[in-house]
């Protein structure tokens, strides 16, 4: 395939991939919002959750986003080092913003700064967002596509501790983030902790942690523990769906980790609205697509 | 029955309103968040909507533009209402406001302001953005477009608009804050055992 006919396959697959991720919440994020209705008994939270699930499915219905803050695009991407068009990537991806803000349509939100006037098709300096993981001796492509709306970005936040402020230091600063801004982020969240040696390596572990499926754990069976901990913990304080009162705050805390310098603890916090619009799709080196996640869907 | 709020609104329609009540509203509601409060408040813009006979909506909407020119609102939800703290009071002194709905809550400082001028502030569920567009009748216009999308005044006629839950009423009541207050004072407590839990975490 030549570059140009690559691009443009990558380019209107990722549009329609785009549109589904807009309108349709993945299988495991509805599962677990159903298993949240299931736990909450106050009348508030009831009608709450009735229009949660009354839009979710009012927008399949009319093929439109469920939440309007449609955020900036994030392209989390896992490239194999052998998947031959990694060149036109990133392009294919501005372009297939472009043409999905138009044609869905997205909400236009993307703002450059010191120019402070709307672009209007939500690509900007180094926007979308793209992150890049390569995978040795590998020839697929990996996307991963996150709608980051402006609530649940409110909250997030990383600071750098010390050994003498301790793995206690992460807890509280979980907490805080939950039970501040994160009220407002449209609970239930998806908790993102990400840990490391310094702000940005955790900022960006908290990201990576949150966008992972439901119901996977960190490897090591004590920060597997810690997460469910922190889950447990933060449905005790009695929030719940829109920061209201009820029982679950969050649906799951994730961790993710890397070393850290003996003299630091660096933690990030990122939480994941309940509309958590996150959706996979594999190419392989044909440009074939597959995707993940939403039964029945096909491009 | 639902409790049927209709625009424009005096004080008297609202003042019997409580916190944790659920109303829908029909009539004008317009859009105005970050950037319309700062050009009224802070570059003393005359506001082309007249917010005393209309609900304001802490939120932006998708808007598509038909062929004719007409809009047609894609989706519409209500965005953290916490960012407009700082000016919401103010905001509502001059314009004669007398319905506020977002998302979350908000201070001390609006709920000062929905007490001495009469107003209150609601909750519409959040991300329930195709639900609420079918609740809005027509798009009657825009004014302040070059703001872009998400920060113009979109100008709606909506039909039994809601659930609607009062956040804010007449009287000062905060039910966001009276919440937040009962949330901080749990956490403590259930911090603790975890505090505890990974105590032994850095012993090797």
């Amino acid at each position: 395939m030549q570059k140009e006919e690559a691009e443009k396959k990558l380019q209107e697959t990722m549009e329609k991939f785009m549109k589904l991720v807009s309108i349709r919440l993945p299988d495991d994020v509805l599962e677990k919002l159903k298993e949240c209705r299931d736990k909450e008994s106050s009348d508030m939270q009831k009608v709450i959750y009735d229009s949660y699930f009354e839009n979710l499915d009012v927008a399949i219905k009319e093929q439109r986003p469920c939440c309007q803050d449609t955020g900036l695009l994030h392209f989390y991407l896992k490239a194999g080092s052998e998947f031959p068009y990694l060149g036109v990537v990133e392009e294919a991806l501005r372009k297939a913003t472009r043409n999905a803000t138009r044609d869905i349509p997205l909400r236009q939100n993307t703002v450059n700064f010191f120019e402070e006037r709307n672009t209007k098709d939500n690509t900007g300096e180094r926007i979308p967002w793209i992150h890049w993981d390569i995978v040795p001796d590998d020839d697929h492509l990996e996307v991963c596509t996150y709608y980051a709306g402006g609530g649940c970005c409110l909250p997030g936040c990383a600071k750098v501790f010390t050994p003498f402020d301790g793995y206690g230091a992460i807890v509280k600063y979980v907490f805080d983030a939950v039970a501040g801004l994160g009220v407002n982020a449209c609970p239930p969240l998806i908790v993102g902790v990400g840990l490391g040696t310094n702000v940005e390596n955790a900022a960006v572990l908290s990201k990576i942690a949150y966008l992972r499926p439901l119901g996977t754990h960190h490897p090591n069976p004590k920060g597997a523990k810690m997460e469910r901990d922190l889950c447990d913990g933060l449905n005790r304080l009695g929030i719940g769906a829109q920061g209201l009162p009820g029982k679950v705050a969050a649906m799951e805390v994730h961790i993710e980790s890397s070393a850290r310098h003996t003299a630091t603890i660096a933690v990030g916090v990122n939480v994941a609205c309940y509309a958590h619009r996150r959706g996979f799709i594999t190419f392989d080196r044909d440009l074939k697509a597959t995707i993940r996640g939403y039964r029945g869907a096909e491009l | 029955m639902k409790k049927e709020l209709m625009t424009p609104l005096t004080a008297k329609d609202i003042e019997a309103l409580r916190i944790g009540d659920i109303v829908y509203l029909s009539g004008t509601l317009v859009t105005g968040r970050d950037d319309v409060l700062r050009r009224v408040l802070h570059e003393h813009m005359e506001c082309p909507v007249d917010f005393s006979k209309a609900a304001i909506f802490h939120g932006g909407p998708i808007i598509r533009t038909n062929v004719d020119g007409t809009f047609e609102c894609v989706a519409i939800g209500p965005t953290s209402s916490i960012r407009m703290e700082n000016d919401q009071a103010d905001f509502i002194k001059v314009t004669g406001l007398k319905i506020i709905i977002g998302k979350g809550g908000m201070g001390e400082k609006t709920a000062a302001g929905c007490k001495k001028y009469k107003c209150i502030h609601c909750v519409y569920p959040g991300g329930c953005a195709v639900k609420a567009a079918d609740m809005v009748e027509r798009v009657e216009g825009v004014e302040w477009p070059e703001l872009g999308m998400p920060e113009a005044l979109w100008i709606f006629r909506v039909r039994q608009f809601g659930p609607l839950i009062v956040s804010i009423d007449t009287q000062g009541n905060n039910l966001f804050t009276e919440n937040l207050a009962r949330y901080q004072s749990q956490k403590e407590k259930c911090e603790a055992p975890i505090i505890a839990s990974v105590k032994e975490y850095q012993k090797i």
